[in-house]
Parts: C-alpha cells; sequence; structure tokens
C-alpha cells in the first residue's frame, strides 16, 4: 500500500506567537517551530500499518527551509522517504491554495492509497485540511478517527468530535484525518534518528507540481488579511486572601458586576 | 436585497443556539435565508425559530441520505444553492462538522473561506480573534461568495420576525463509491447544562479538583448559576471529566460573560481558550497561579471551602 503522510511544522505553542508587520502573515520566524503533535500520531498511524502487512509511507509537507526538522523527525520514526515542496512563492497560501498544493503533491508520489493527516494544526485550526485535499481529489475524506483500519480497499474509522461519534466507511483512495486518542506516537530510536539521515528527501517547487505562482501564495489566495492589533493583554484585577469569606467575596463581586 | 446563506445547525429536532447568531449576523448582509438538511420531516420542527430569527427563506433539503454520508449532502445541497443564488456569503457553524462543510464548499465553488468569524460587518469586512484572542485580525474574501465558519458565542442573538416562506430542494444523489458512509451516529447530548461554547456562564476545573468524585463542588456551583462545566486538560488527562468539556488550545474556545477556574494554575494553552471571556474569576492556593494575571477577581484559597460557599451565596440570591 501506497500512503502518503501530511505533516506541518508549526510554531510551539509555549512560545510567543506573533504575526509580521509586511504581509500579515504568521511570522514563522520569530517563535521556536516544532512538528505538531496530531501529525506525530498519523505518523505513527502509517507505520502501524506499514508494520502489519506490506506498505511504503511518504511523507508530505509544504512549508518553508526550518520544516526539513520536521520532516527529517518523520523519517526517524520510521517513514520511509519524503516530498518537501518548498517554494518562496507557497508563503502567505490561504486554506484553498494549500489544499490545491498538497493535493497535486500527493500526486506526485504515484498511485497513492490513503493520505494520512492531522485533524486540527494548533497554529492554523483550519481543521478541515483532510476534507479540503479529499474535495480537490475527488476522494472521499474519513476525518477525525480515533481509530482507524484498513482492509480490501476499504478504510473505516471511529469518528469522534467534541459534537458526537459515528462510525466511517469508505473505499481507498481516501484521505483520514486523525484525532488526538488514536495513538501514543513512538519515539524516535537512536537508530530511527541515524537512518532518516540517508533516507531521499525530494524538494520541489510549484513548477514541480504545474501550478503557476498565480495560483498559490498572497495572489492565489481567495481571503485577504486587511488588518490586524494585538489585542492589550487582559490585566489582573483584584486578588485577595481567603479569609473563610473568600466565596462571599466572589458573590459581592459578581452582584456588582450584575452578573448575579 | 441579496439572499445570505446560513447553514442551519441542528440536532434532534431542535436549533441550536448558533444558527440565531449567523441569522443575526447574515442580516448585516442582505436577507437570511435558512438552509436545513435533514432527515425528511426536520424543517417542520425547525421552522418556527428560524422564521422568528429572520429568515426570510427557509430551503428544506430532506433526505435519508441527509445523514448517511459525512459533509457531503451539506457540500452538495450548498453547492447548488450558491450556484443558483450568487450569495455574498454562506455562513456554517463552526464545530468540526461545520468546518469540514466550509472547507469543502470553498474548495467546490472556489470562494474565499472565512473561518472561525467572531464579528462581520455589511461589508463583508470579517473578524478574527486569534491566538486565543491575542491578536484580532481583519480579513475578507476576494470572491463574490465569502464561505464563513462562524464561532458560537460571538454575538448576541436578535430576534426578528420573518416570513420563513419554504421552498423544497434536491439532495443531489450521492455516489456512494466516492463518499465516506456513516453509521452508528451518536450525538453528545448534553444534558439539563447549557452547551459550553453557548453557555453565558462557565465554571471549569483543573487538577486542584483532585478526583472525578471531587467534581460534584466543581457541578454544583455550575448548577447553582445555571452555567456550562469545563475543564483544563490536566482535569480530562486525569479523568475527573469527559473531553468534550475541555476548555483551551485543543479544547473548545469559549467567551462567557462570566469564567469561574476553580485549580486551574492558567497556562497559556488553557487560556487560549478562555481568555476572551468577558469577566474571569479564579479560586487558586497558590497566590503566583498565571491564572491570576489575567482574572478579574481572583481568591487565594482553597477551592474545596470557597466554592462550596459560593455556591450557598448564590441561591441566597435567586
Ligand atoms: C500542545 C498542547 C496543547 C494543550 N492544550 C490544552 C488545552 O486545550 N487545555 C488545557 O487546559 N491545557 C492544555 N494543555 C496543557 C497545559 O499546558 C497545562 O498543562 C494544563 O492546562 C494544566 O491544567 P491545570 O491548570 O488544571 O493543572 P495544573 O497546572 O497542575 O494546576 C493545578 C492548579 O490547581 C491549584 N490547586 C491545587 N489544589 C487546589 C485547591 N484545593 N484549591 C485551589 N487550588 C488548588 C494549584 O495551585 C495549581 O495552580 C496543552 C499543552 C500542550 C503542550
Ligand atoms: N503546509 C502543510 N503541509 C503538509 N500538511 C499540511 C499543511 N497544512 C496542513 N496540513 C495537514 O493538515 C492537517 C490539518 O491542518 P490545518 O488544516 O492547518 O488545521 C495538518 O495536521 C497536516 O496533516
Amino acid at each position: 500500500m501506497n500512503i502518503v503522510v501530511l505533516i506541518k511544522q508549526v510554531p510551539d505553542t509555549w512560545s510567543e506567537r506573533t504575526l509580521s508587520d509586511g504581509d500579515k502573515t504568521l511570522d514563522r520566524a520569530s517563535s521556536d517551530a516544532v512538528l505538531d503533535e496530531i501529525n506525530e500520531r498519523a505518523v505513527e498511524e502509517a507505520l502501524k500499518i506499514k508494520e502489519a502487512g506490506d506498505a511504503e509511507v511518504t511523507i508530505l509537507t509544504a512549508g518553508p527551509d526550518r520544516a526539513t526538522d520536521a520532516v527529517r523527525k518523520a523519517l526517524s520514526m520510521g517513514a520511509d522517504k519524503a516530498v518537501h515542496v518548498n517554494d518562496d512563492a507557497i508563503h502567505g497560501s490561504d486554506a484553498v491554495a494549500t489544499a490545491k498544493v498538497l493535493a497535486k503533491a500527493i500526486g506526485t508520489v504515484g498511485e497513492v492509497d490513503l493520505v494520512l493527516a492531522g485533524n486540527e494544526a494548533t497554529d492554523g485550526r483550519s481543521g478541515a485540511m483532510a476534507g479540503m485535499i479529499g474535495e480537490v481529489l475527488g476522494w472521499p475524506s474519513l476525518t477525525h478517527a480515533n481509530a482507524l483500519s484498513v482492509s480490501d480497499g476499504t478504510a473505516s474509522i471511529k469518528r469522534e468530535t467534541d459534537e458526537g461519534t459515528c462510525d466511517v466507511t469508505a473505499s481507498l483512495p481516501a484521505v483520514v484525518s486523525v484525532g488526538e486518542k488514536i495513538n501514543e506516537p513512538r519515539y524516535p530510536s537512536f537508530k530511527g534518528i541515524m537512518a532518516a539521515k540517508k533516507k531521499p528527501v525530494s524538494t520541489i517547487g510549484i513548477s514541480d507540481l504545474g501550478l503557476d505562482a498565480s495560483e498559490v501564495g498572497l495572489e492565489g489566495s481567495l481571503v485577504q488579511v486587511d488588518s490586524f492589533a494585538p489585542r492589550p493583554p487582559k490585566s489582573g484585577g483584584q486578588k485577595v486572601e481567603d479569609e473563610g469569606d473568600g466565596g462571599q467575596k466572589i458573590a459581592e463581586f459578581l452582584v456588582g458586576q450584575k452578573l448575579i | 436585497m441579496a439572499e445570505v446563506l446560513v447553514l442551519v445547525d441542528h440536532v434532534d429536532g431542535e436549533i441550536k443556539k448558533n444558527t440565531y447568531e449567523m441569522l443575526t449576523a447574515a442580516r448585516r448582509l442582505g436577507e437570511p435565508s435558512a438552509v436545513v438538511v435533514g432527515t425528511p420531516g426536520t424543517a417542520t420542527k425547525l421552522a418556527e425559530g428560524l422564521a422568528a430569527h429572520g429568515a426570510e427563506k427557509v430551503y428544506v433539503a430532506e433526505s435519508d441520505d441527509a445523514v448517511n454520508f459525512l459533509s457531503t449532502p451539506q457540500v452538495d445541497v450548498l453547492a447548488a444553492l450558491v450556484e443558483r443564488v450568487s450569495p455574498p456569503a454562506v455562513l456554517v457553524a463552526g464545530g468540526a462538522d461545520g468546518r469540514e462543510v466550509a472547507g469543502r464548499l470553498a474548495v467546490r465553488t472556489n470562494s474565499g473561506w472565512l473561518n472561525d468569524l467572531v464579528e462581520v460587518d455589511g461589508e463583508r469586512e470579517g473578524t478574527h480573534s486569534i491566538f486565543g484572542g491575542a491578536f484580532t485580525v481583519q480579513s475578507s474574501a476576494t470572491t463574490d461568495t465569502a464561505v464563513i465558519s462562524w464561532r458560537s458565542g460571538s454575538i448576541e442573538v436578535e430576534e426578528n420576525a420573518a416570513a420563513g416562506t419554504q421552498e423544497t430542494v434536491e439532495v443531489p444523489s450521492i455516489d456512494a463509491a466516492r463518499s465516506a458512509k456513516v453509521s452508528n451516529r451518536a450525538p453528545i447530548v448534553g444534558g439539563d447544562r447549557p452547551e459550553l461554547t453557548e453557555a453565558t456562564v462557565v465554571v471549569a476545573g483543573g487538577r486542584g479538583v483532585g478526583s472525578a468524585d471531587n467534581y460534584n463542588v466543581v457541578e454544583t456551583l455550575a448548577d447553582s448559576l445555571h452555567a456550562a462545566v469545563g475543564a483544563s486538560r490536566a482535569a480530562v488527562d486525569s479523568g475527573y471529566y469527559p473531553n468534550q468539556f475541555q476548555v483551551g488550545q485543543t479544547g473548545k474556545t469559549v467567551s462567557p460573560q462570566l469564567y469561574i477556574a476553580l485549580g486551574i494554575s492558567g497556562a497559556i494553552q488553557h487560556r487560549a481558550g478562555m481568555q476572551t471571556s468577558k469577566t474571569i474569576v479564579a479560586v487558586n492556593k497558590d497566590p503566583e497561579a498565571p491564572i491570576f494575571e489575567i482574572a478579574d477577581f481572583g481568591i487565594v484559597g482553597d477551592l474545596f471551602s470557597v466554592a462550596p460557599q459560593l455556591t450557598e451565596e448564590v441561591g441566597k440570591r435567586a
């Protein structure tokens, strides 16, 4: 089976996140970057399928030079090879443009059976990339999986969202997005880390995908950011030590605020 | 005036409050048309509420297939309507299901997608609140139709009596071979408490609550305030409270009038989900807990004595 795992480098949520003044995009240089936790789970799921049978696992990312670190991490977990779409023209792409780029890039991997993605990245929170890529490719998308099984050309998942649970099945090729509960990703072993250094990573640009610069990036996006402003940080108000009347004090405060 | 489409968010024959917010927002952009996608008989139950909140038209797309496939029926119905009425905007609820419909619809119709809006004005300028409220971003779609996914709890619902004229539309037949089939649907029903993202008041507990049993301290206070119950990730991971109540970066984003945090330290990822709350009250043993940096009112003390006392005080005033 030919599996593609979509991974994304995101700013570490522990570091300060900001937007750049110039083009109002995420300022990726100002914060530490990490492989998104949810993507490690997507990689893990692909490796489980590989270990249970026979599969080739290709990592795919669209991002700047620094995304190489995330790619290496995924390879060190055990993926076989990687495609890195790295092109200045992509910078500033909206979700629709990103979906088009990723869908085209999936096409470079040959006859793909299964695409795995995270259900929601910690930075963009569009949380719909799997469905969107499915839409571009005309493939079914099975989203928010907390369990996945693949057999006889069919993918089945247990879907779990805040709104409820259900079972979803579809025939391959298909796109599956994984949720937080699907598995516990492995740590790369020392051997894995060493092996990753020799695994093939093909770095390509949008012209290799048959795309024109006007179709991606800020230019190709259907949404434009007009302005942004930091919100003044909320400052703390009163803080009082409980002297046995803490509950009453809160009640008085709430009455003062007309909240009760 | 241009028709603005609003996909009705409903469960078990009831409209979710988010839909009313979207109808309110849609009115700024044109004439709201509600779109009901559901099993046969659904629209009859929803018609009254939709008309009372400004739906001039109600498109009724009913079919058993509506629940047998994942988001495809909604996308198909909306795409056909977009083609037909060229709306300046289509509004969809901002939950996991809604975002999936929105993202796919944006691809299908090649429209700009404004995700997670908290506000929109008559010029189709949308406002997002990102990085847990640290930034406000204004954006707009450059396409004829904007697909908008709406963050629930962002604006006041307005009642607005409208015609609510029903029109039946087709649920296009679905190619089963290329679609994701759904079975064993089990919607999470919130019970008697208000839904977390829609509640006016949220009372949340953290690791400080100590156990699942102790959580009744949180629930009792919540009930006295007609509040929803929330939890930090530590509380969820420790098994004190179910996952769907998690507030924060990897949980729900809430923005209630009042948020009461009990035994929550206030880590950045938790704050990301609640710091746009209008008023924040915190109870924590540790005077240095970061939650106090954003609390309008904080008590340094033991939640097990403060919370029950507060419950009692609220009871006295009820
Ligand atoms: C990628 C990522 C995503 C995350 N997403 C989320 C998220 O969505 N939501 C989230 O909440 N967290 C999230 N976290 C975790 C977050 O970093 C914190 O670990 C978590 O919020 C801590 O929860 P807590 O405040 O309940 O626990 P703690 O930090 O352990 O704090 C417990 C607090 O309770 C106080 N306390 C103890 N006993 C009492 C008592 N009897 N009375 C009063 N106070 C008491 C203590 O003083 C302490 O301040 C995420 C982390 C990462 C890395
Ligand atoms: N630039 C990208 N490169 C590769 N995968 C991506 C990219 N953006 C999003 N994805 C995938 O889509 C998932 C959801 O991301 P998002 O839609 O940003 O919430 C991520 O977890 C990835 O699997």
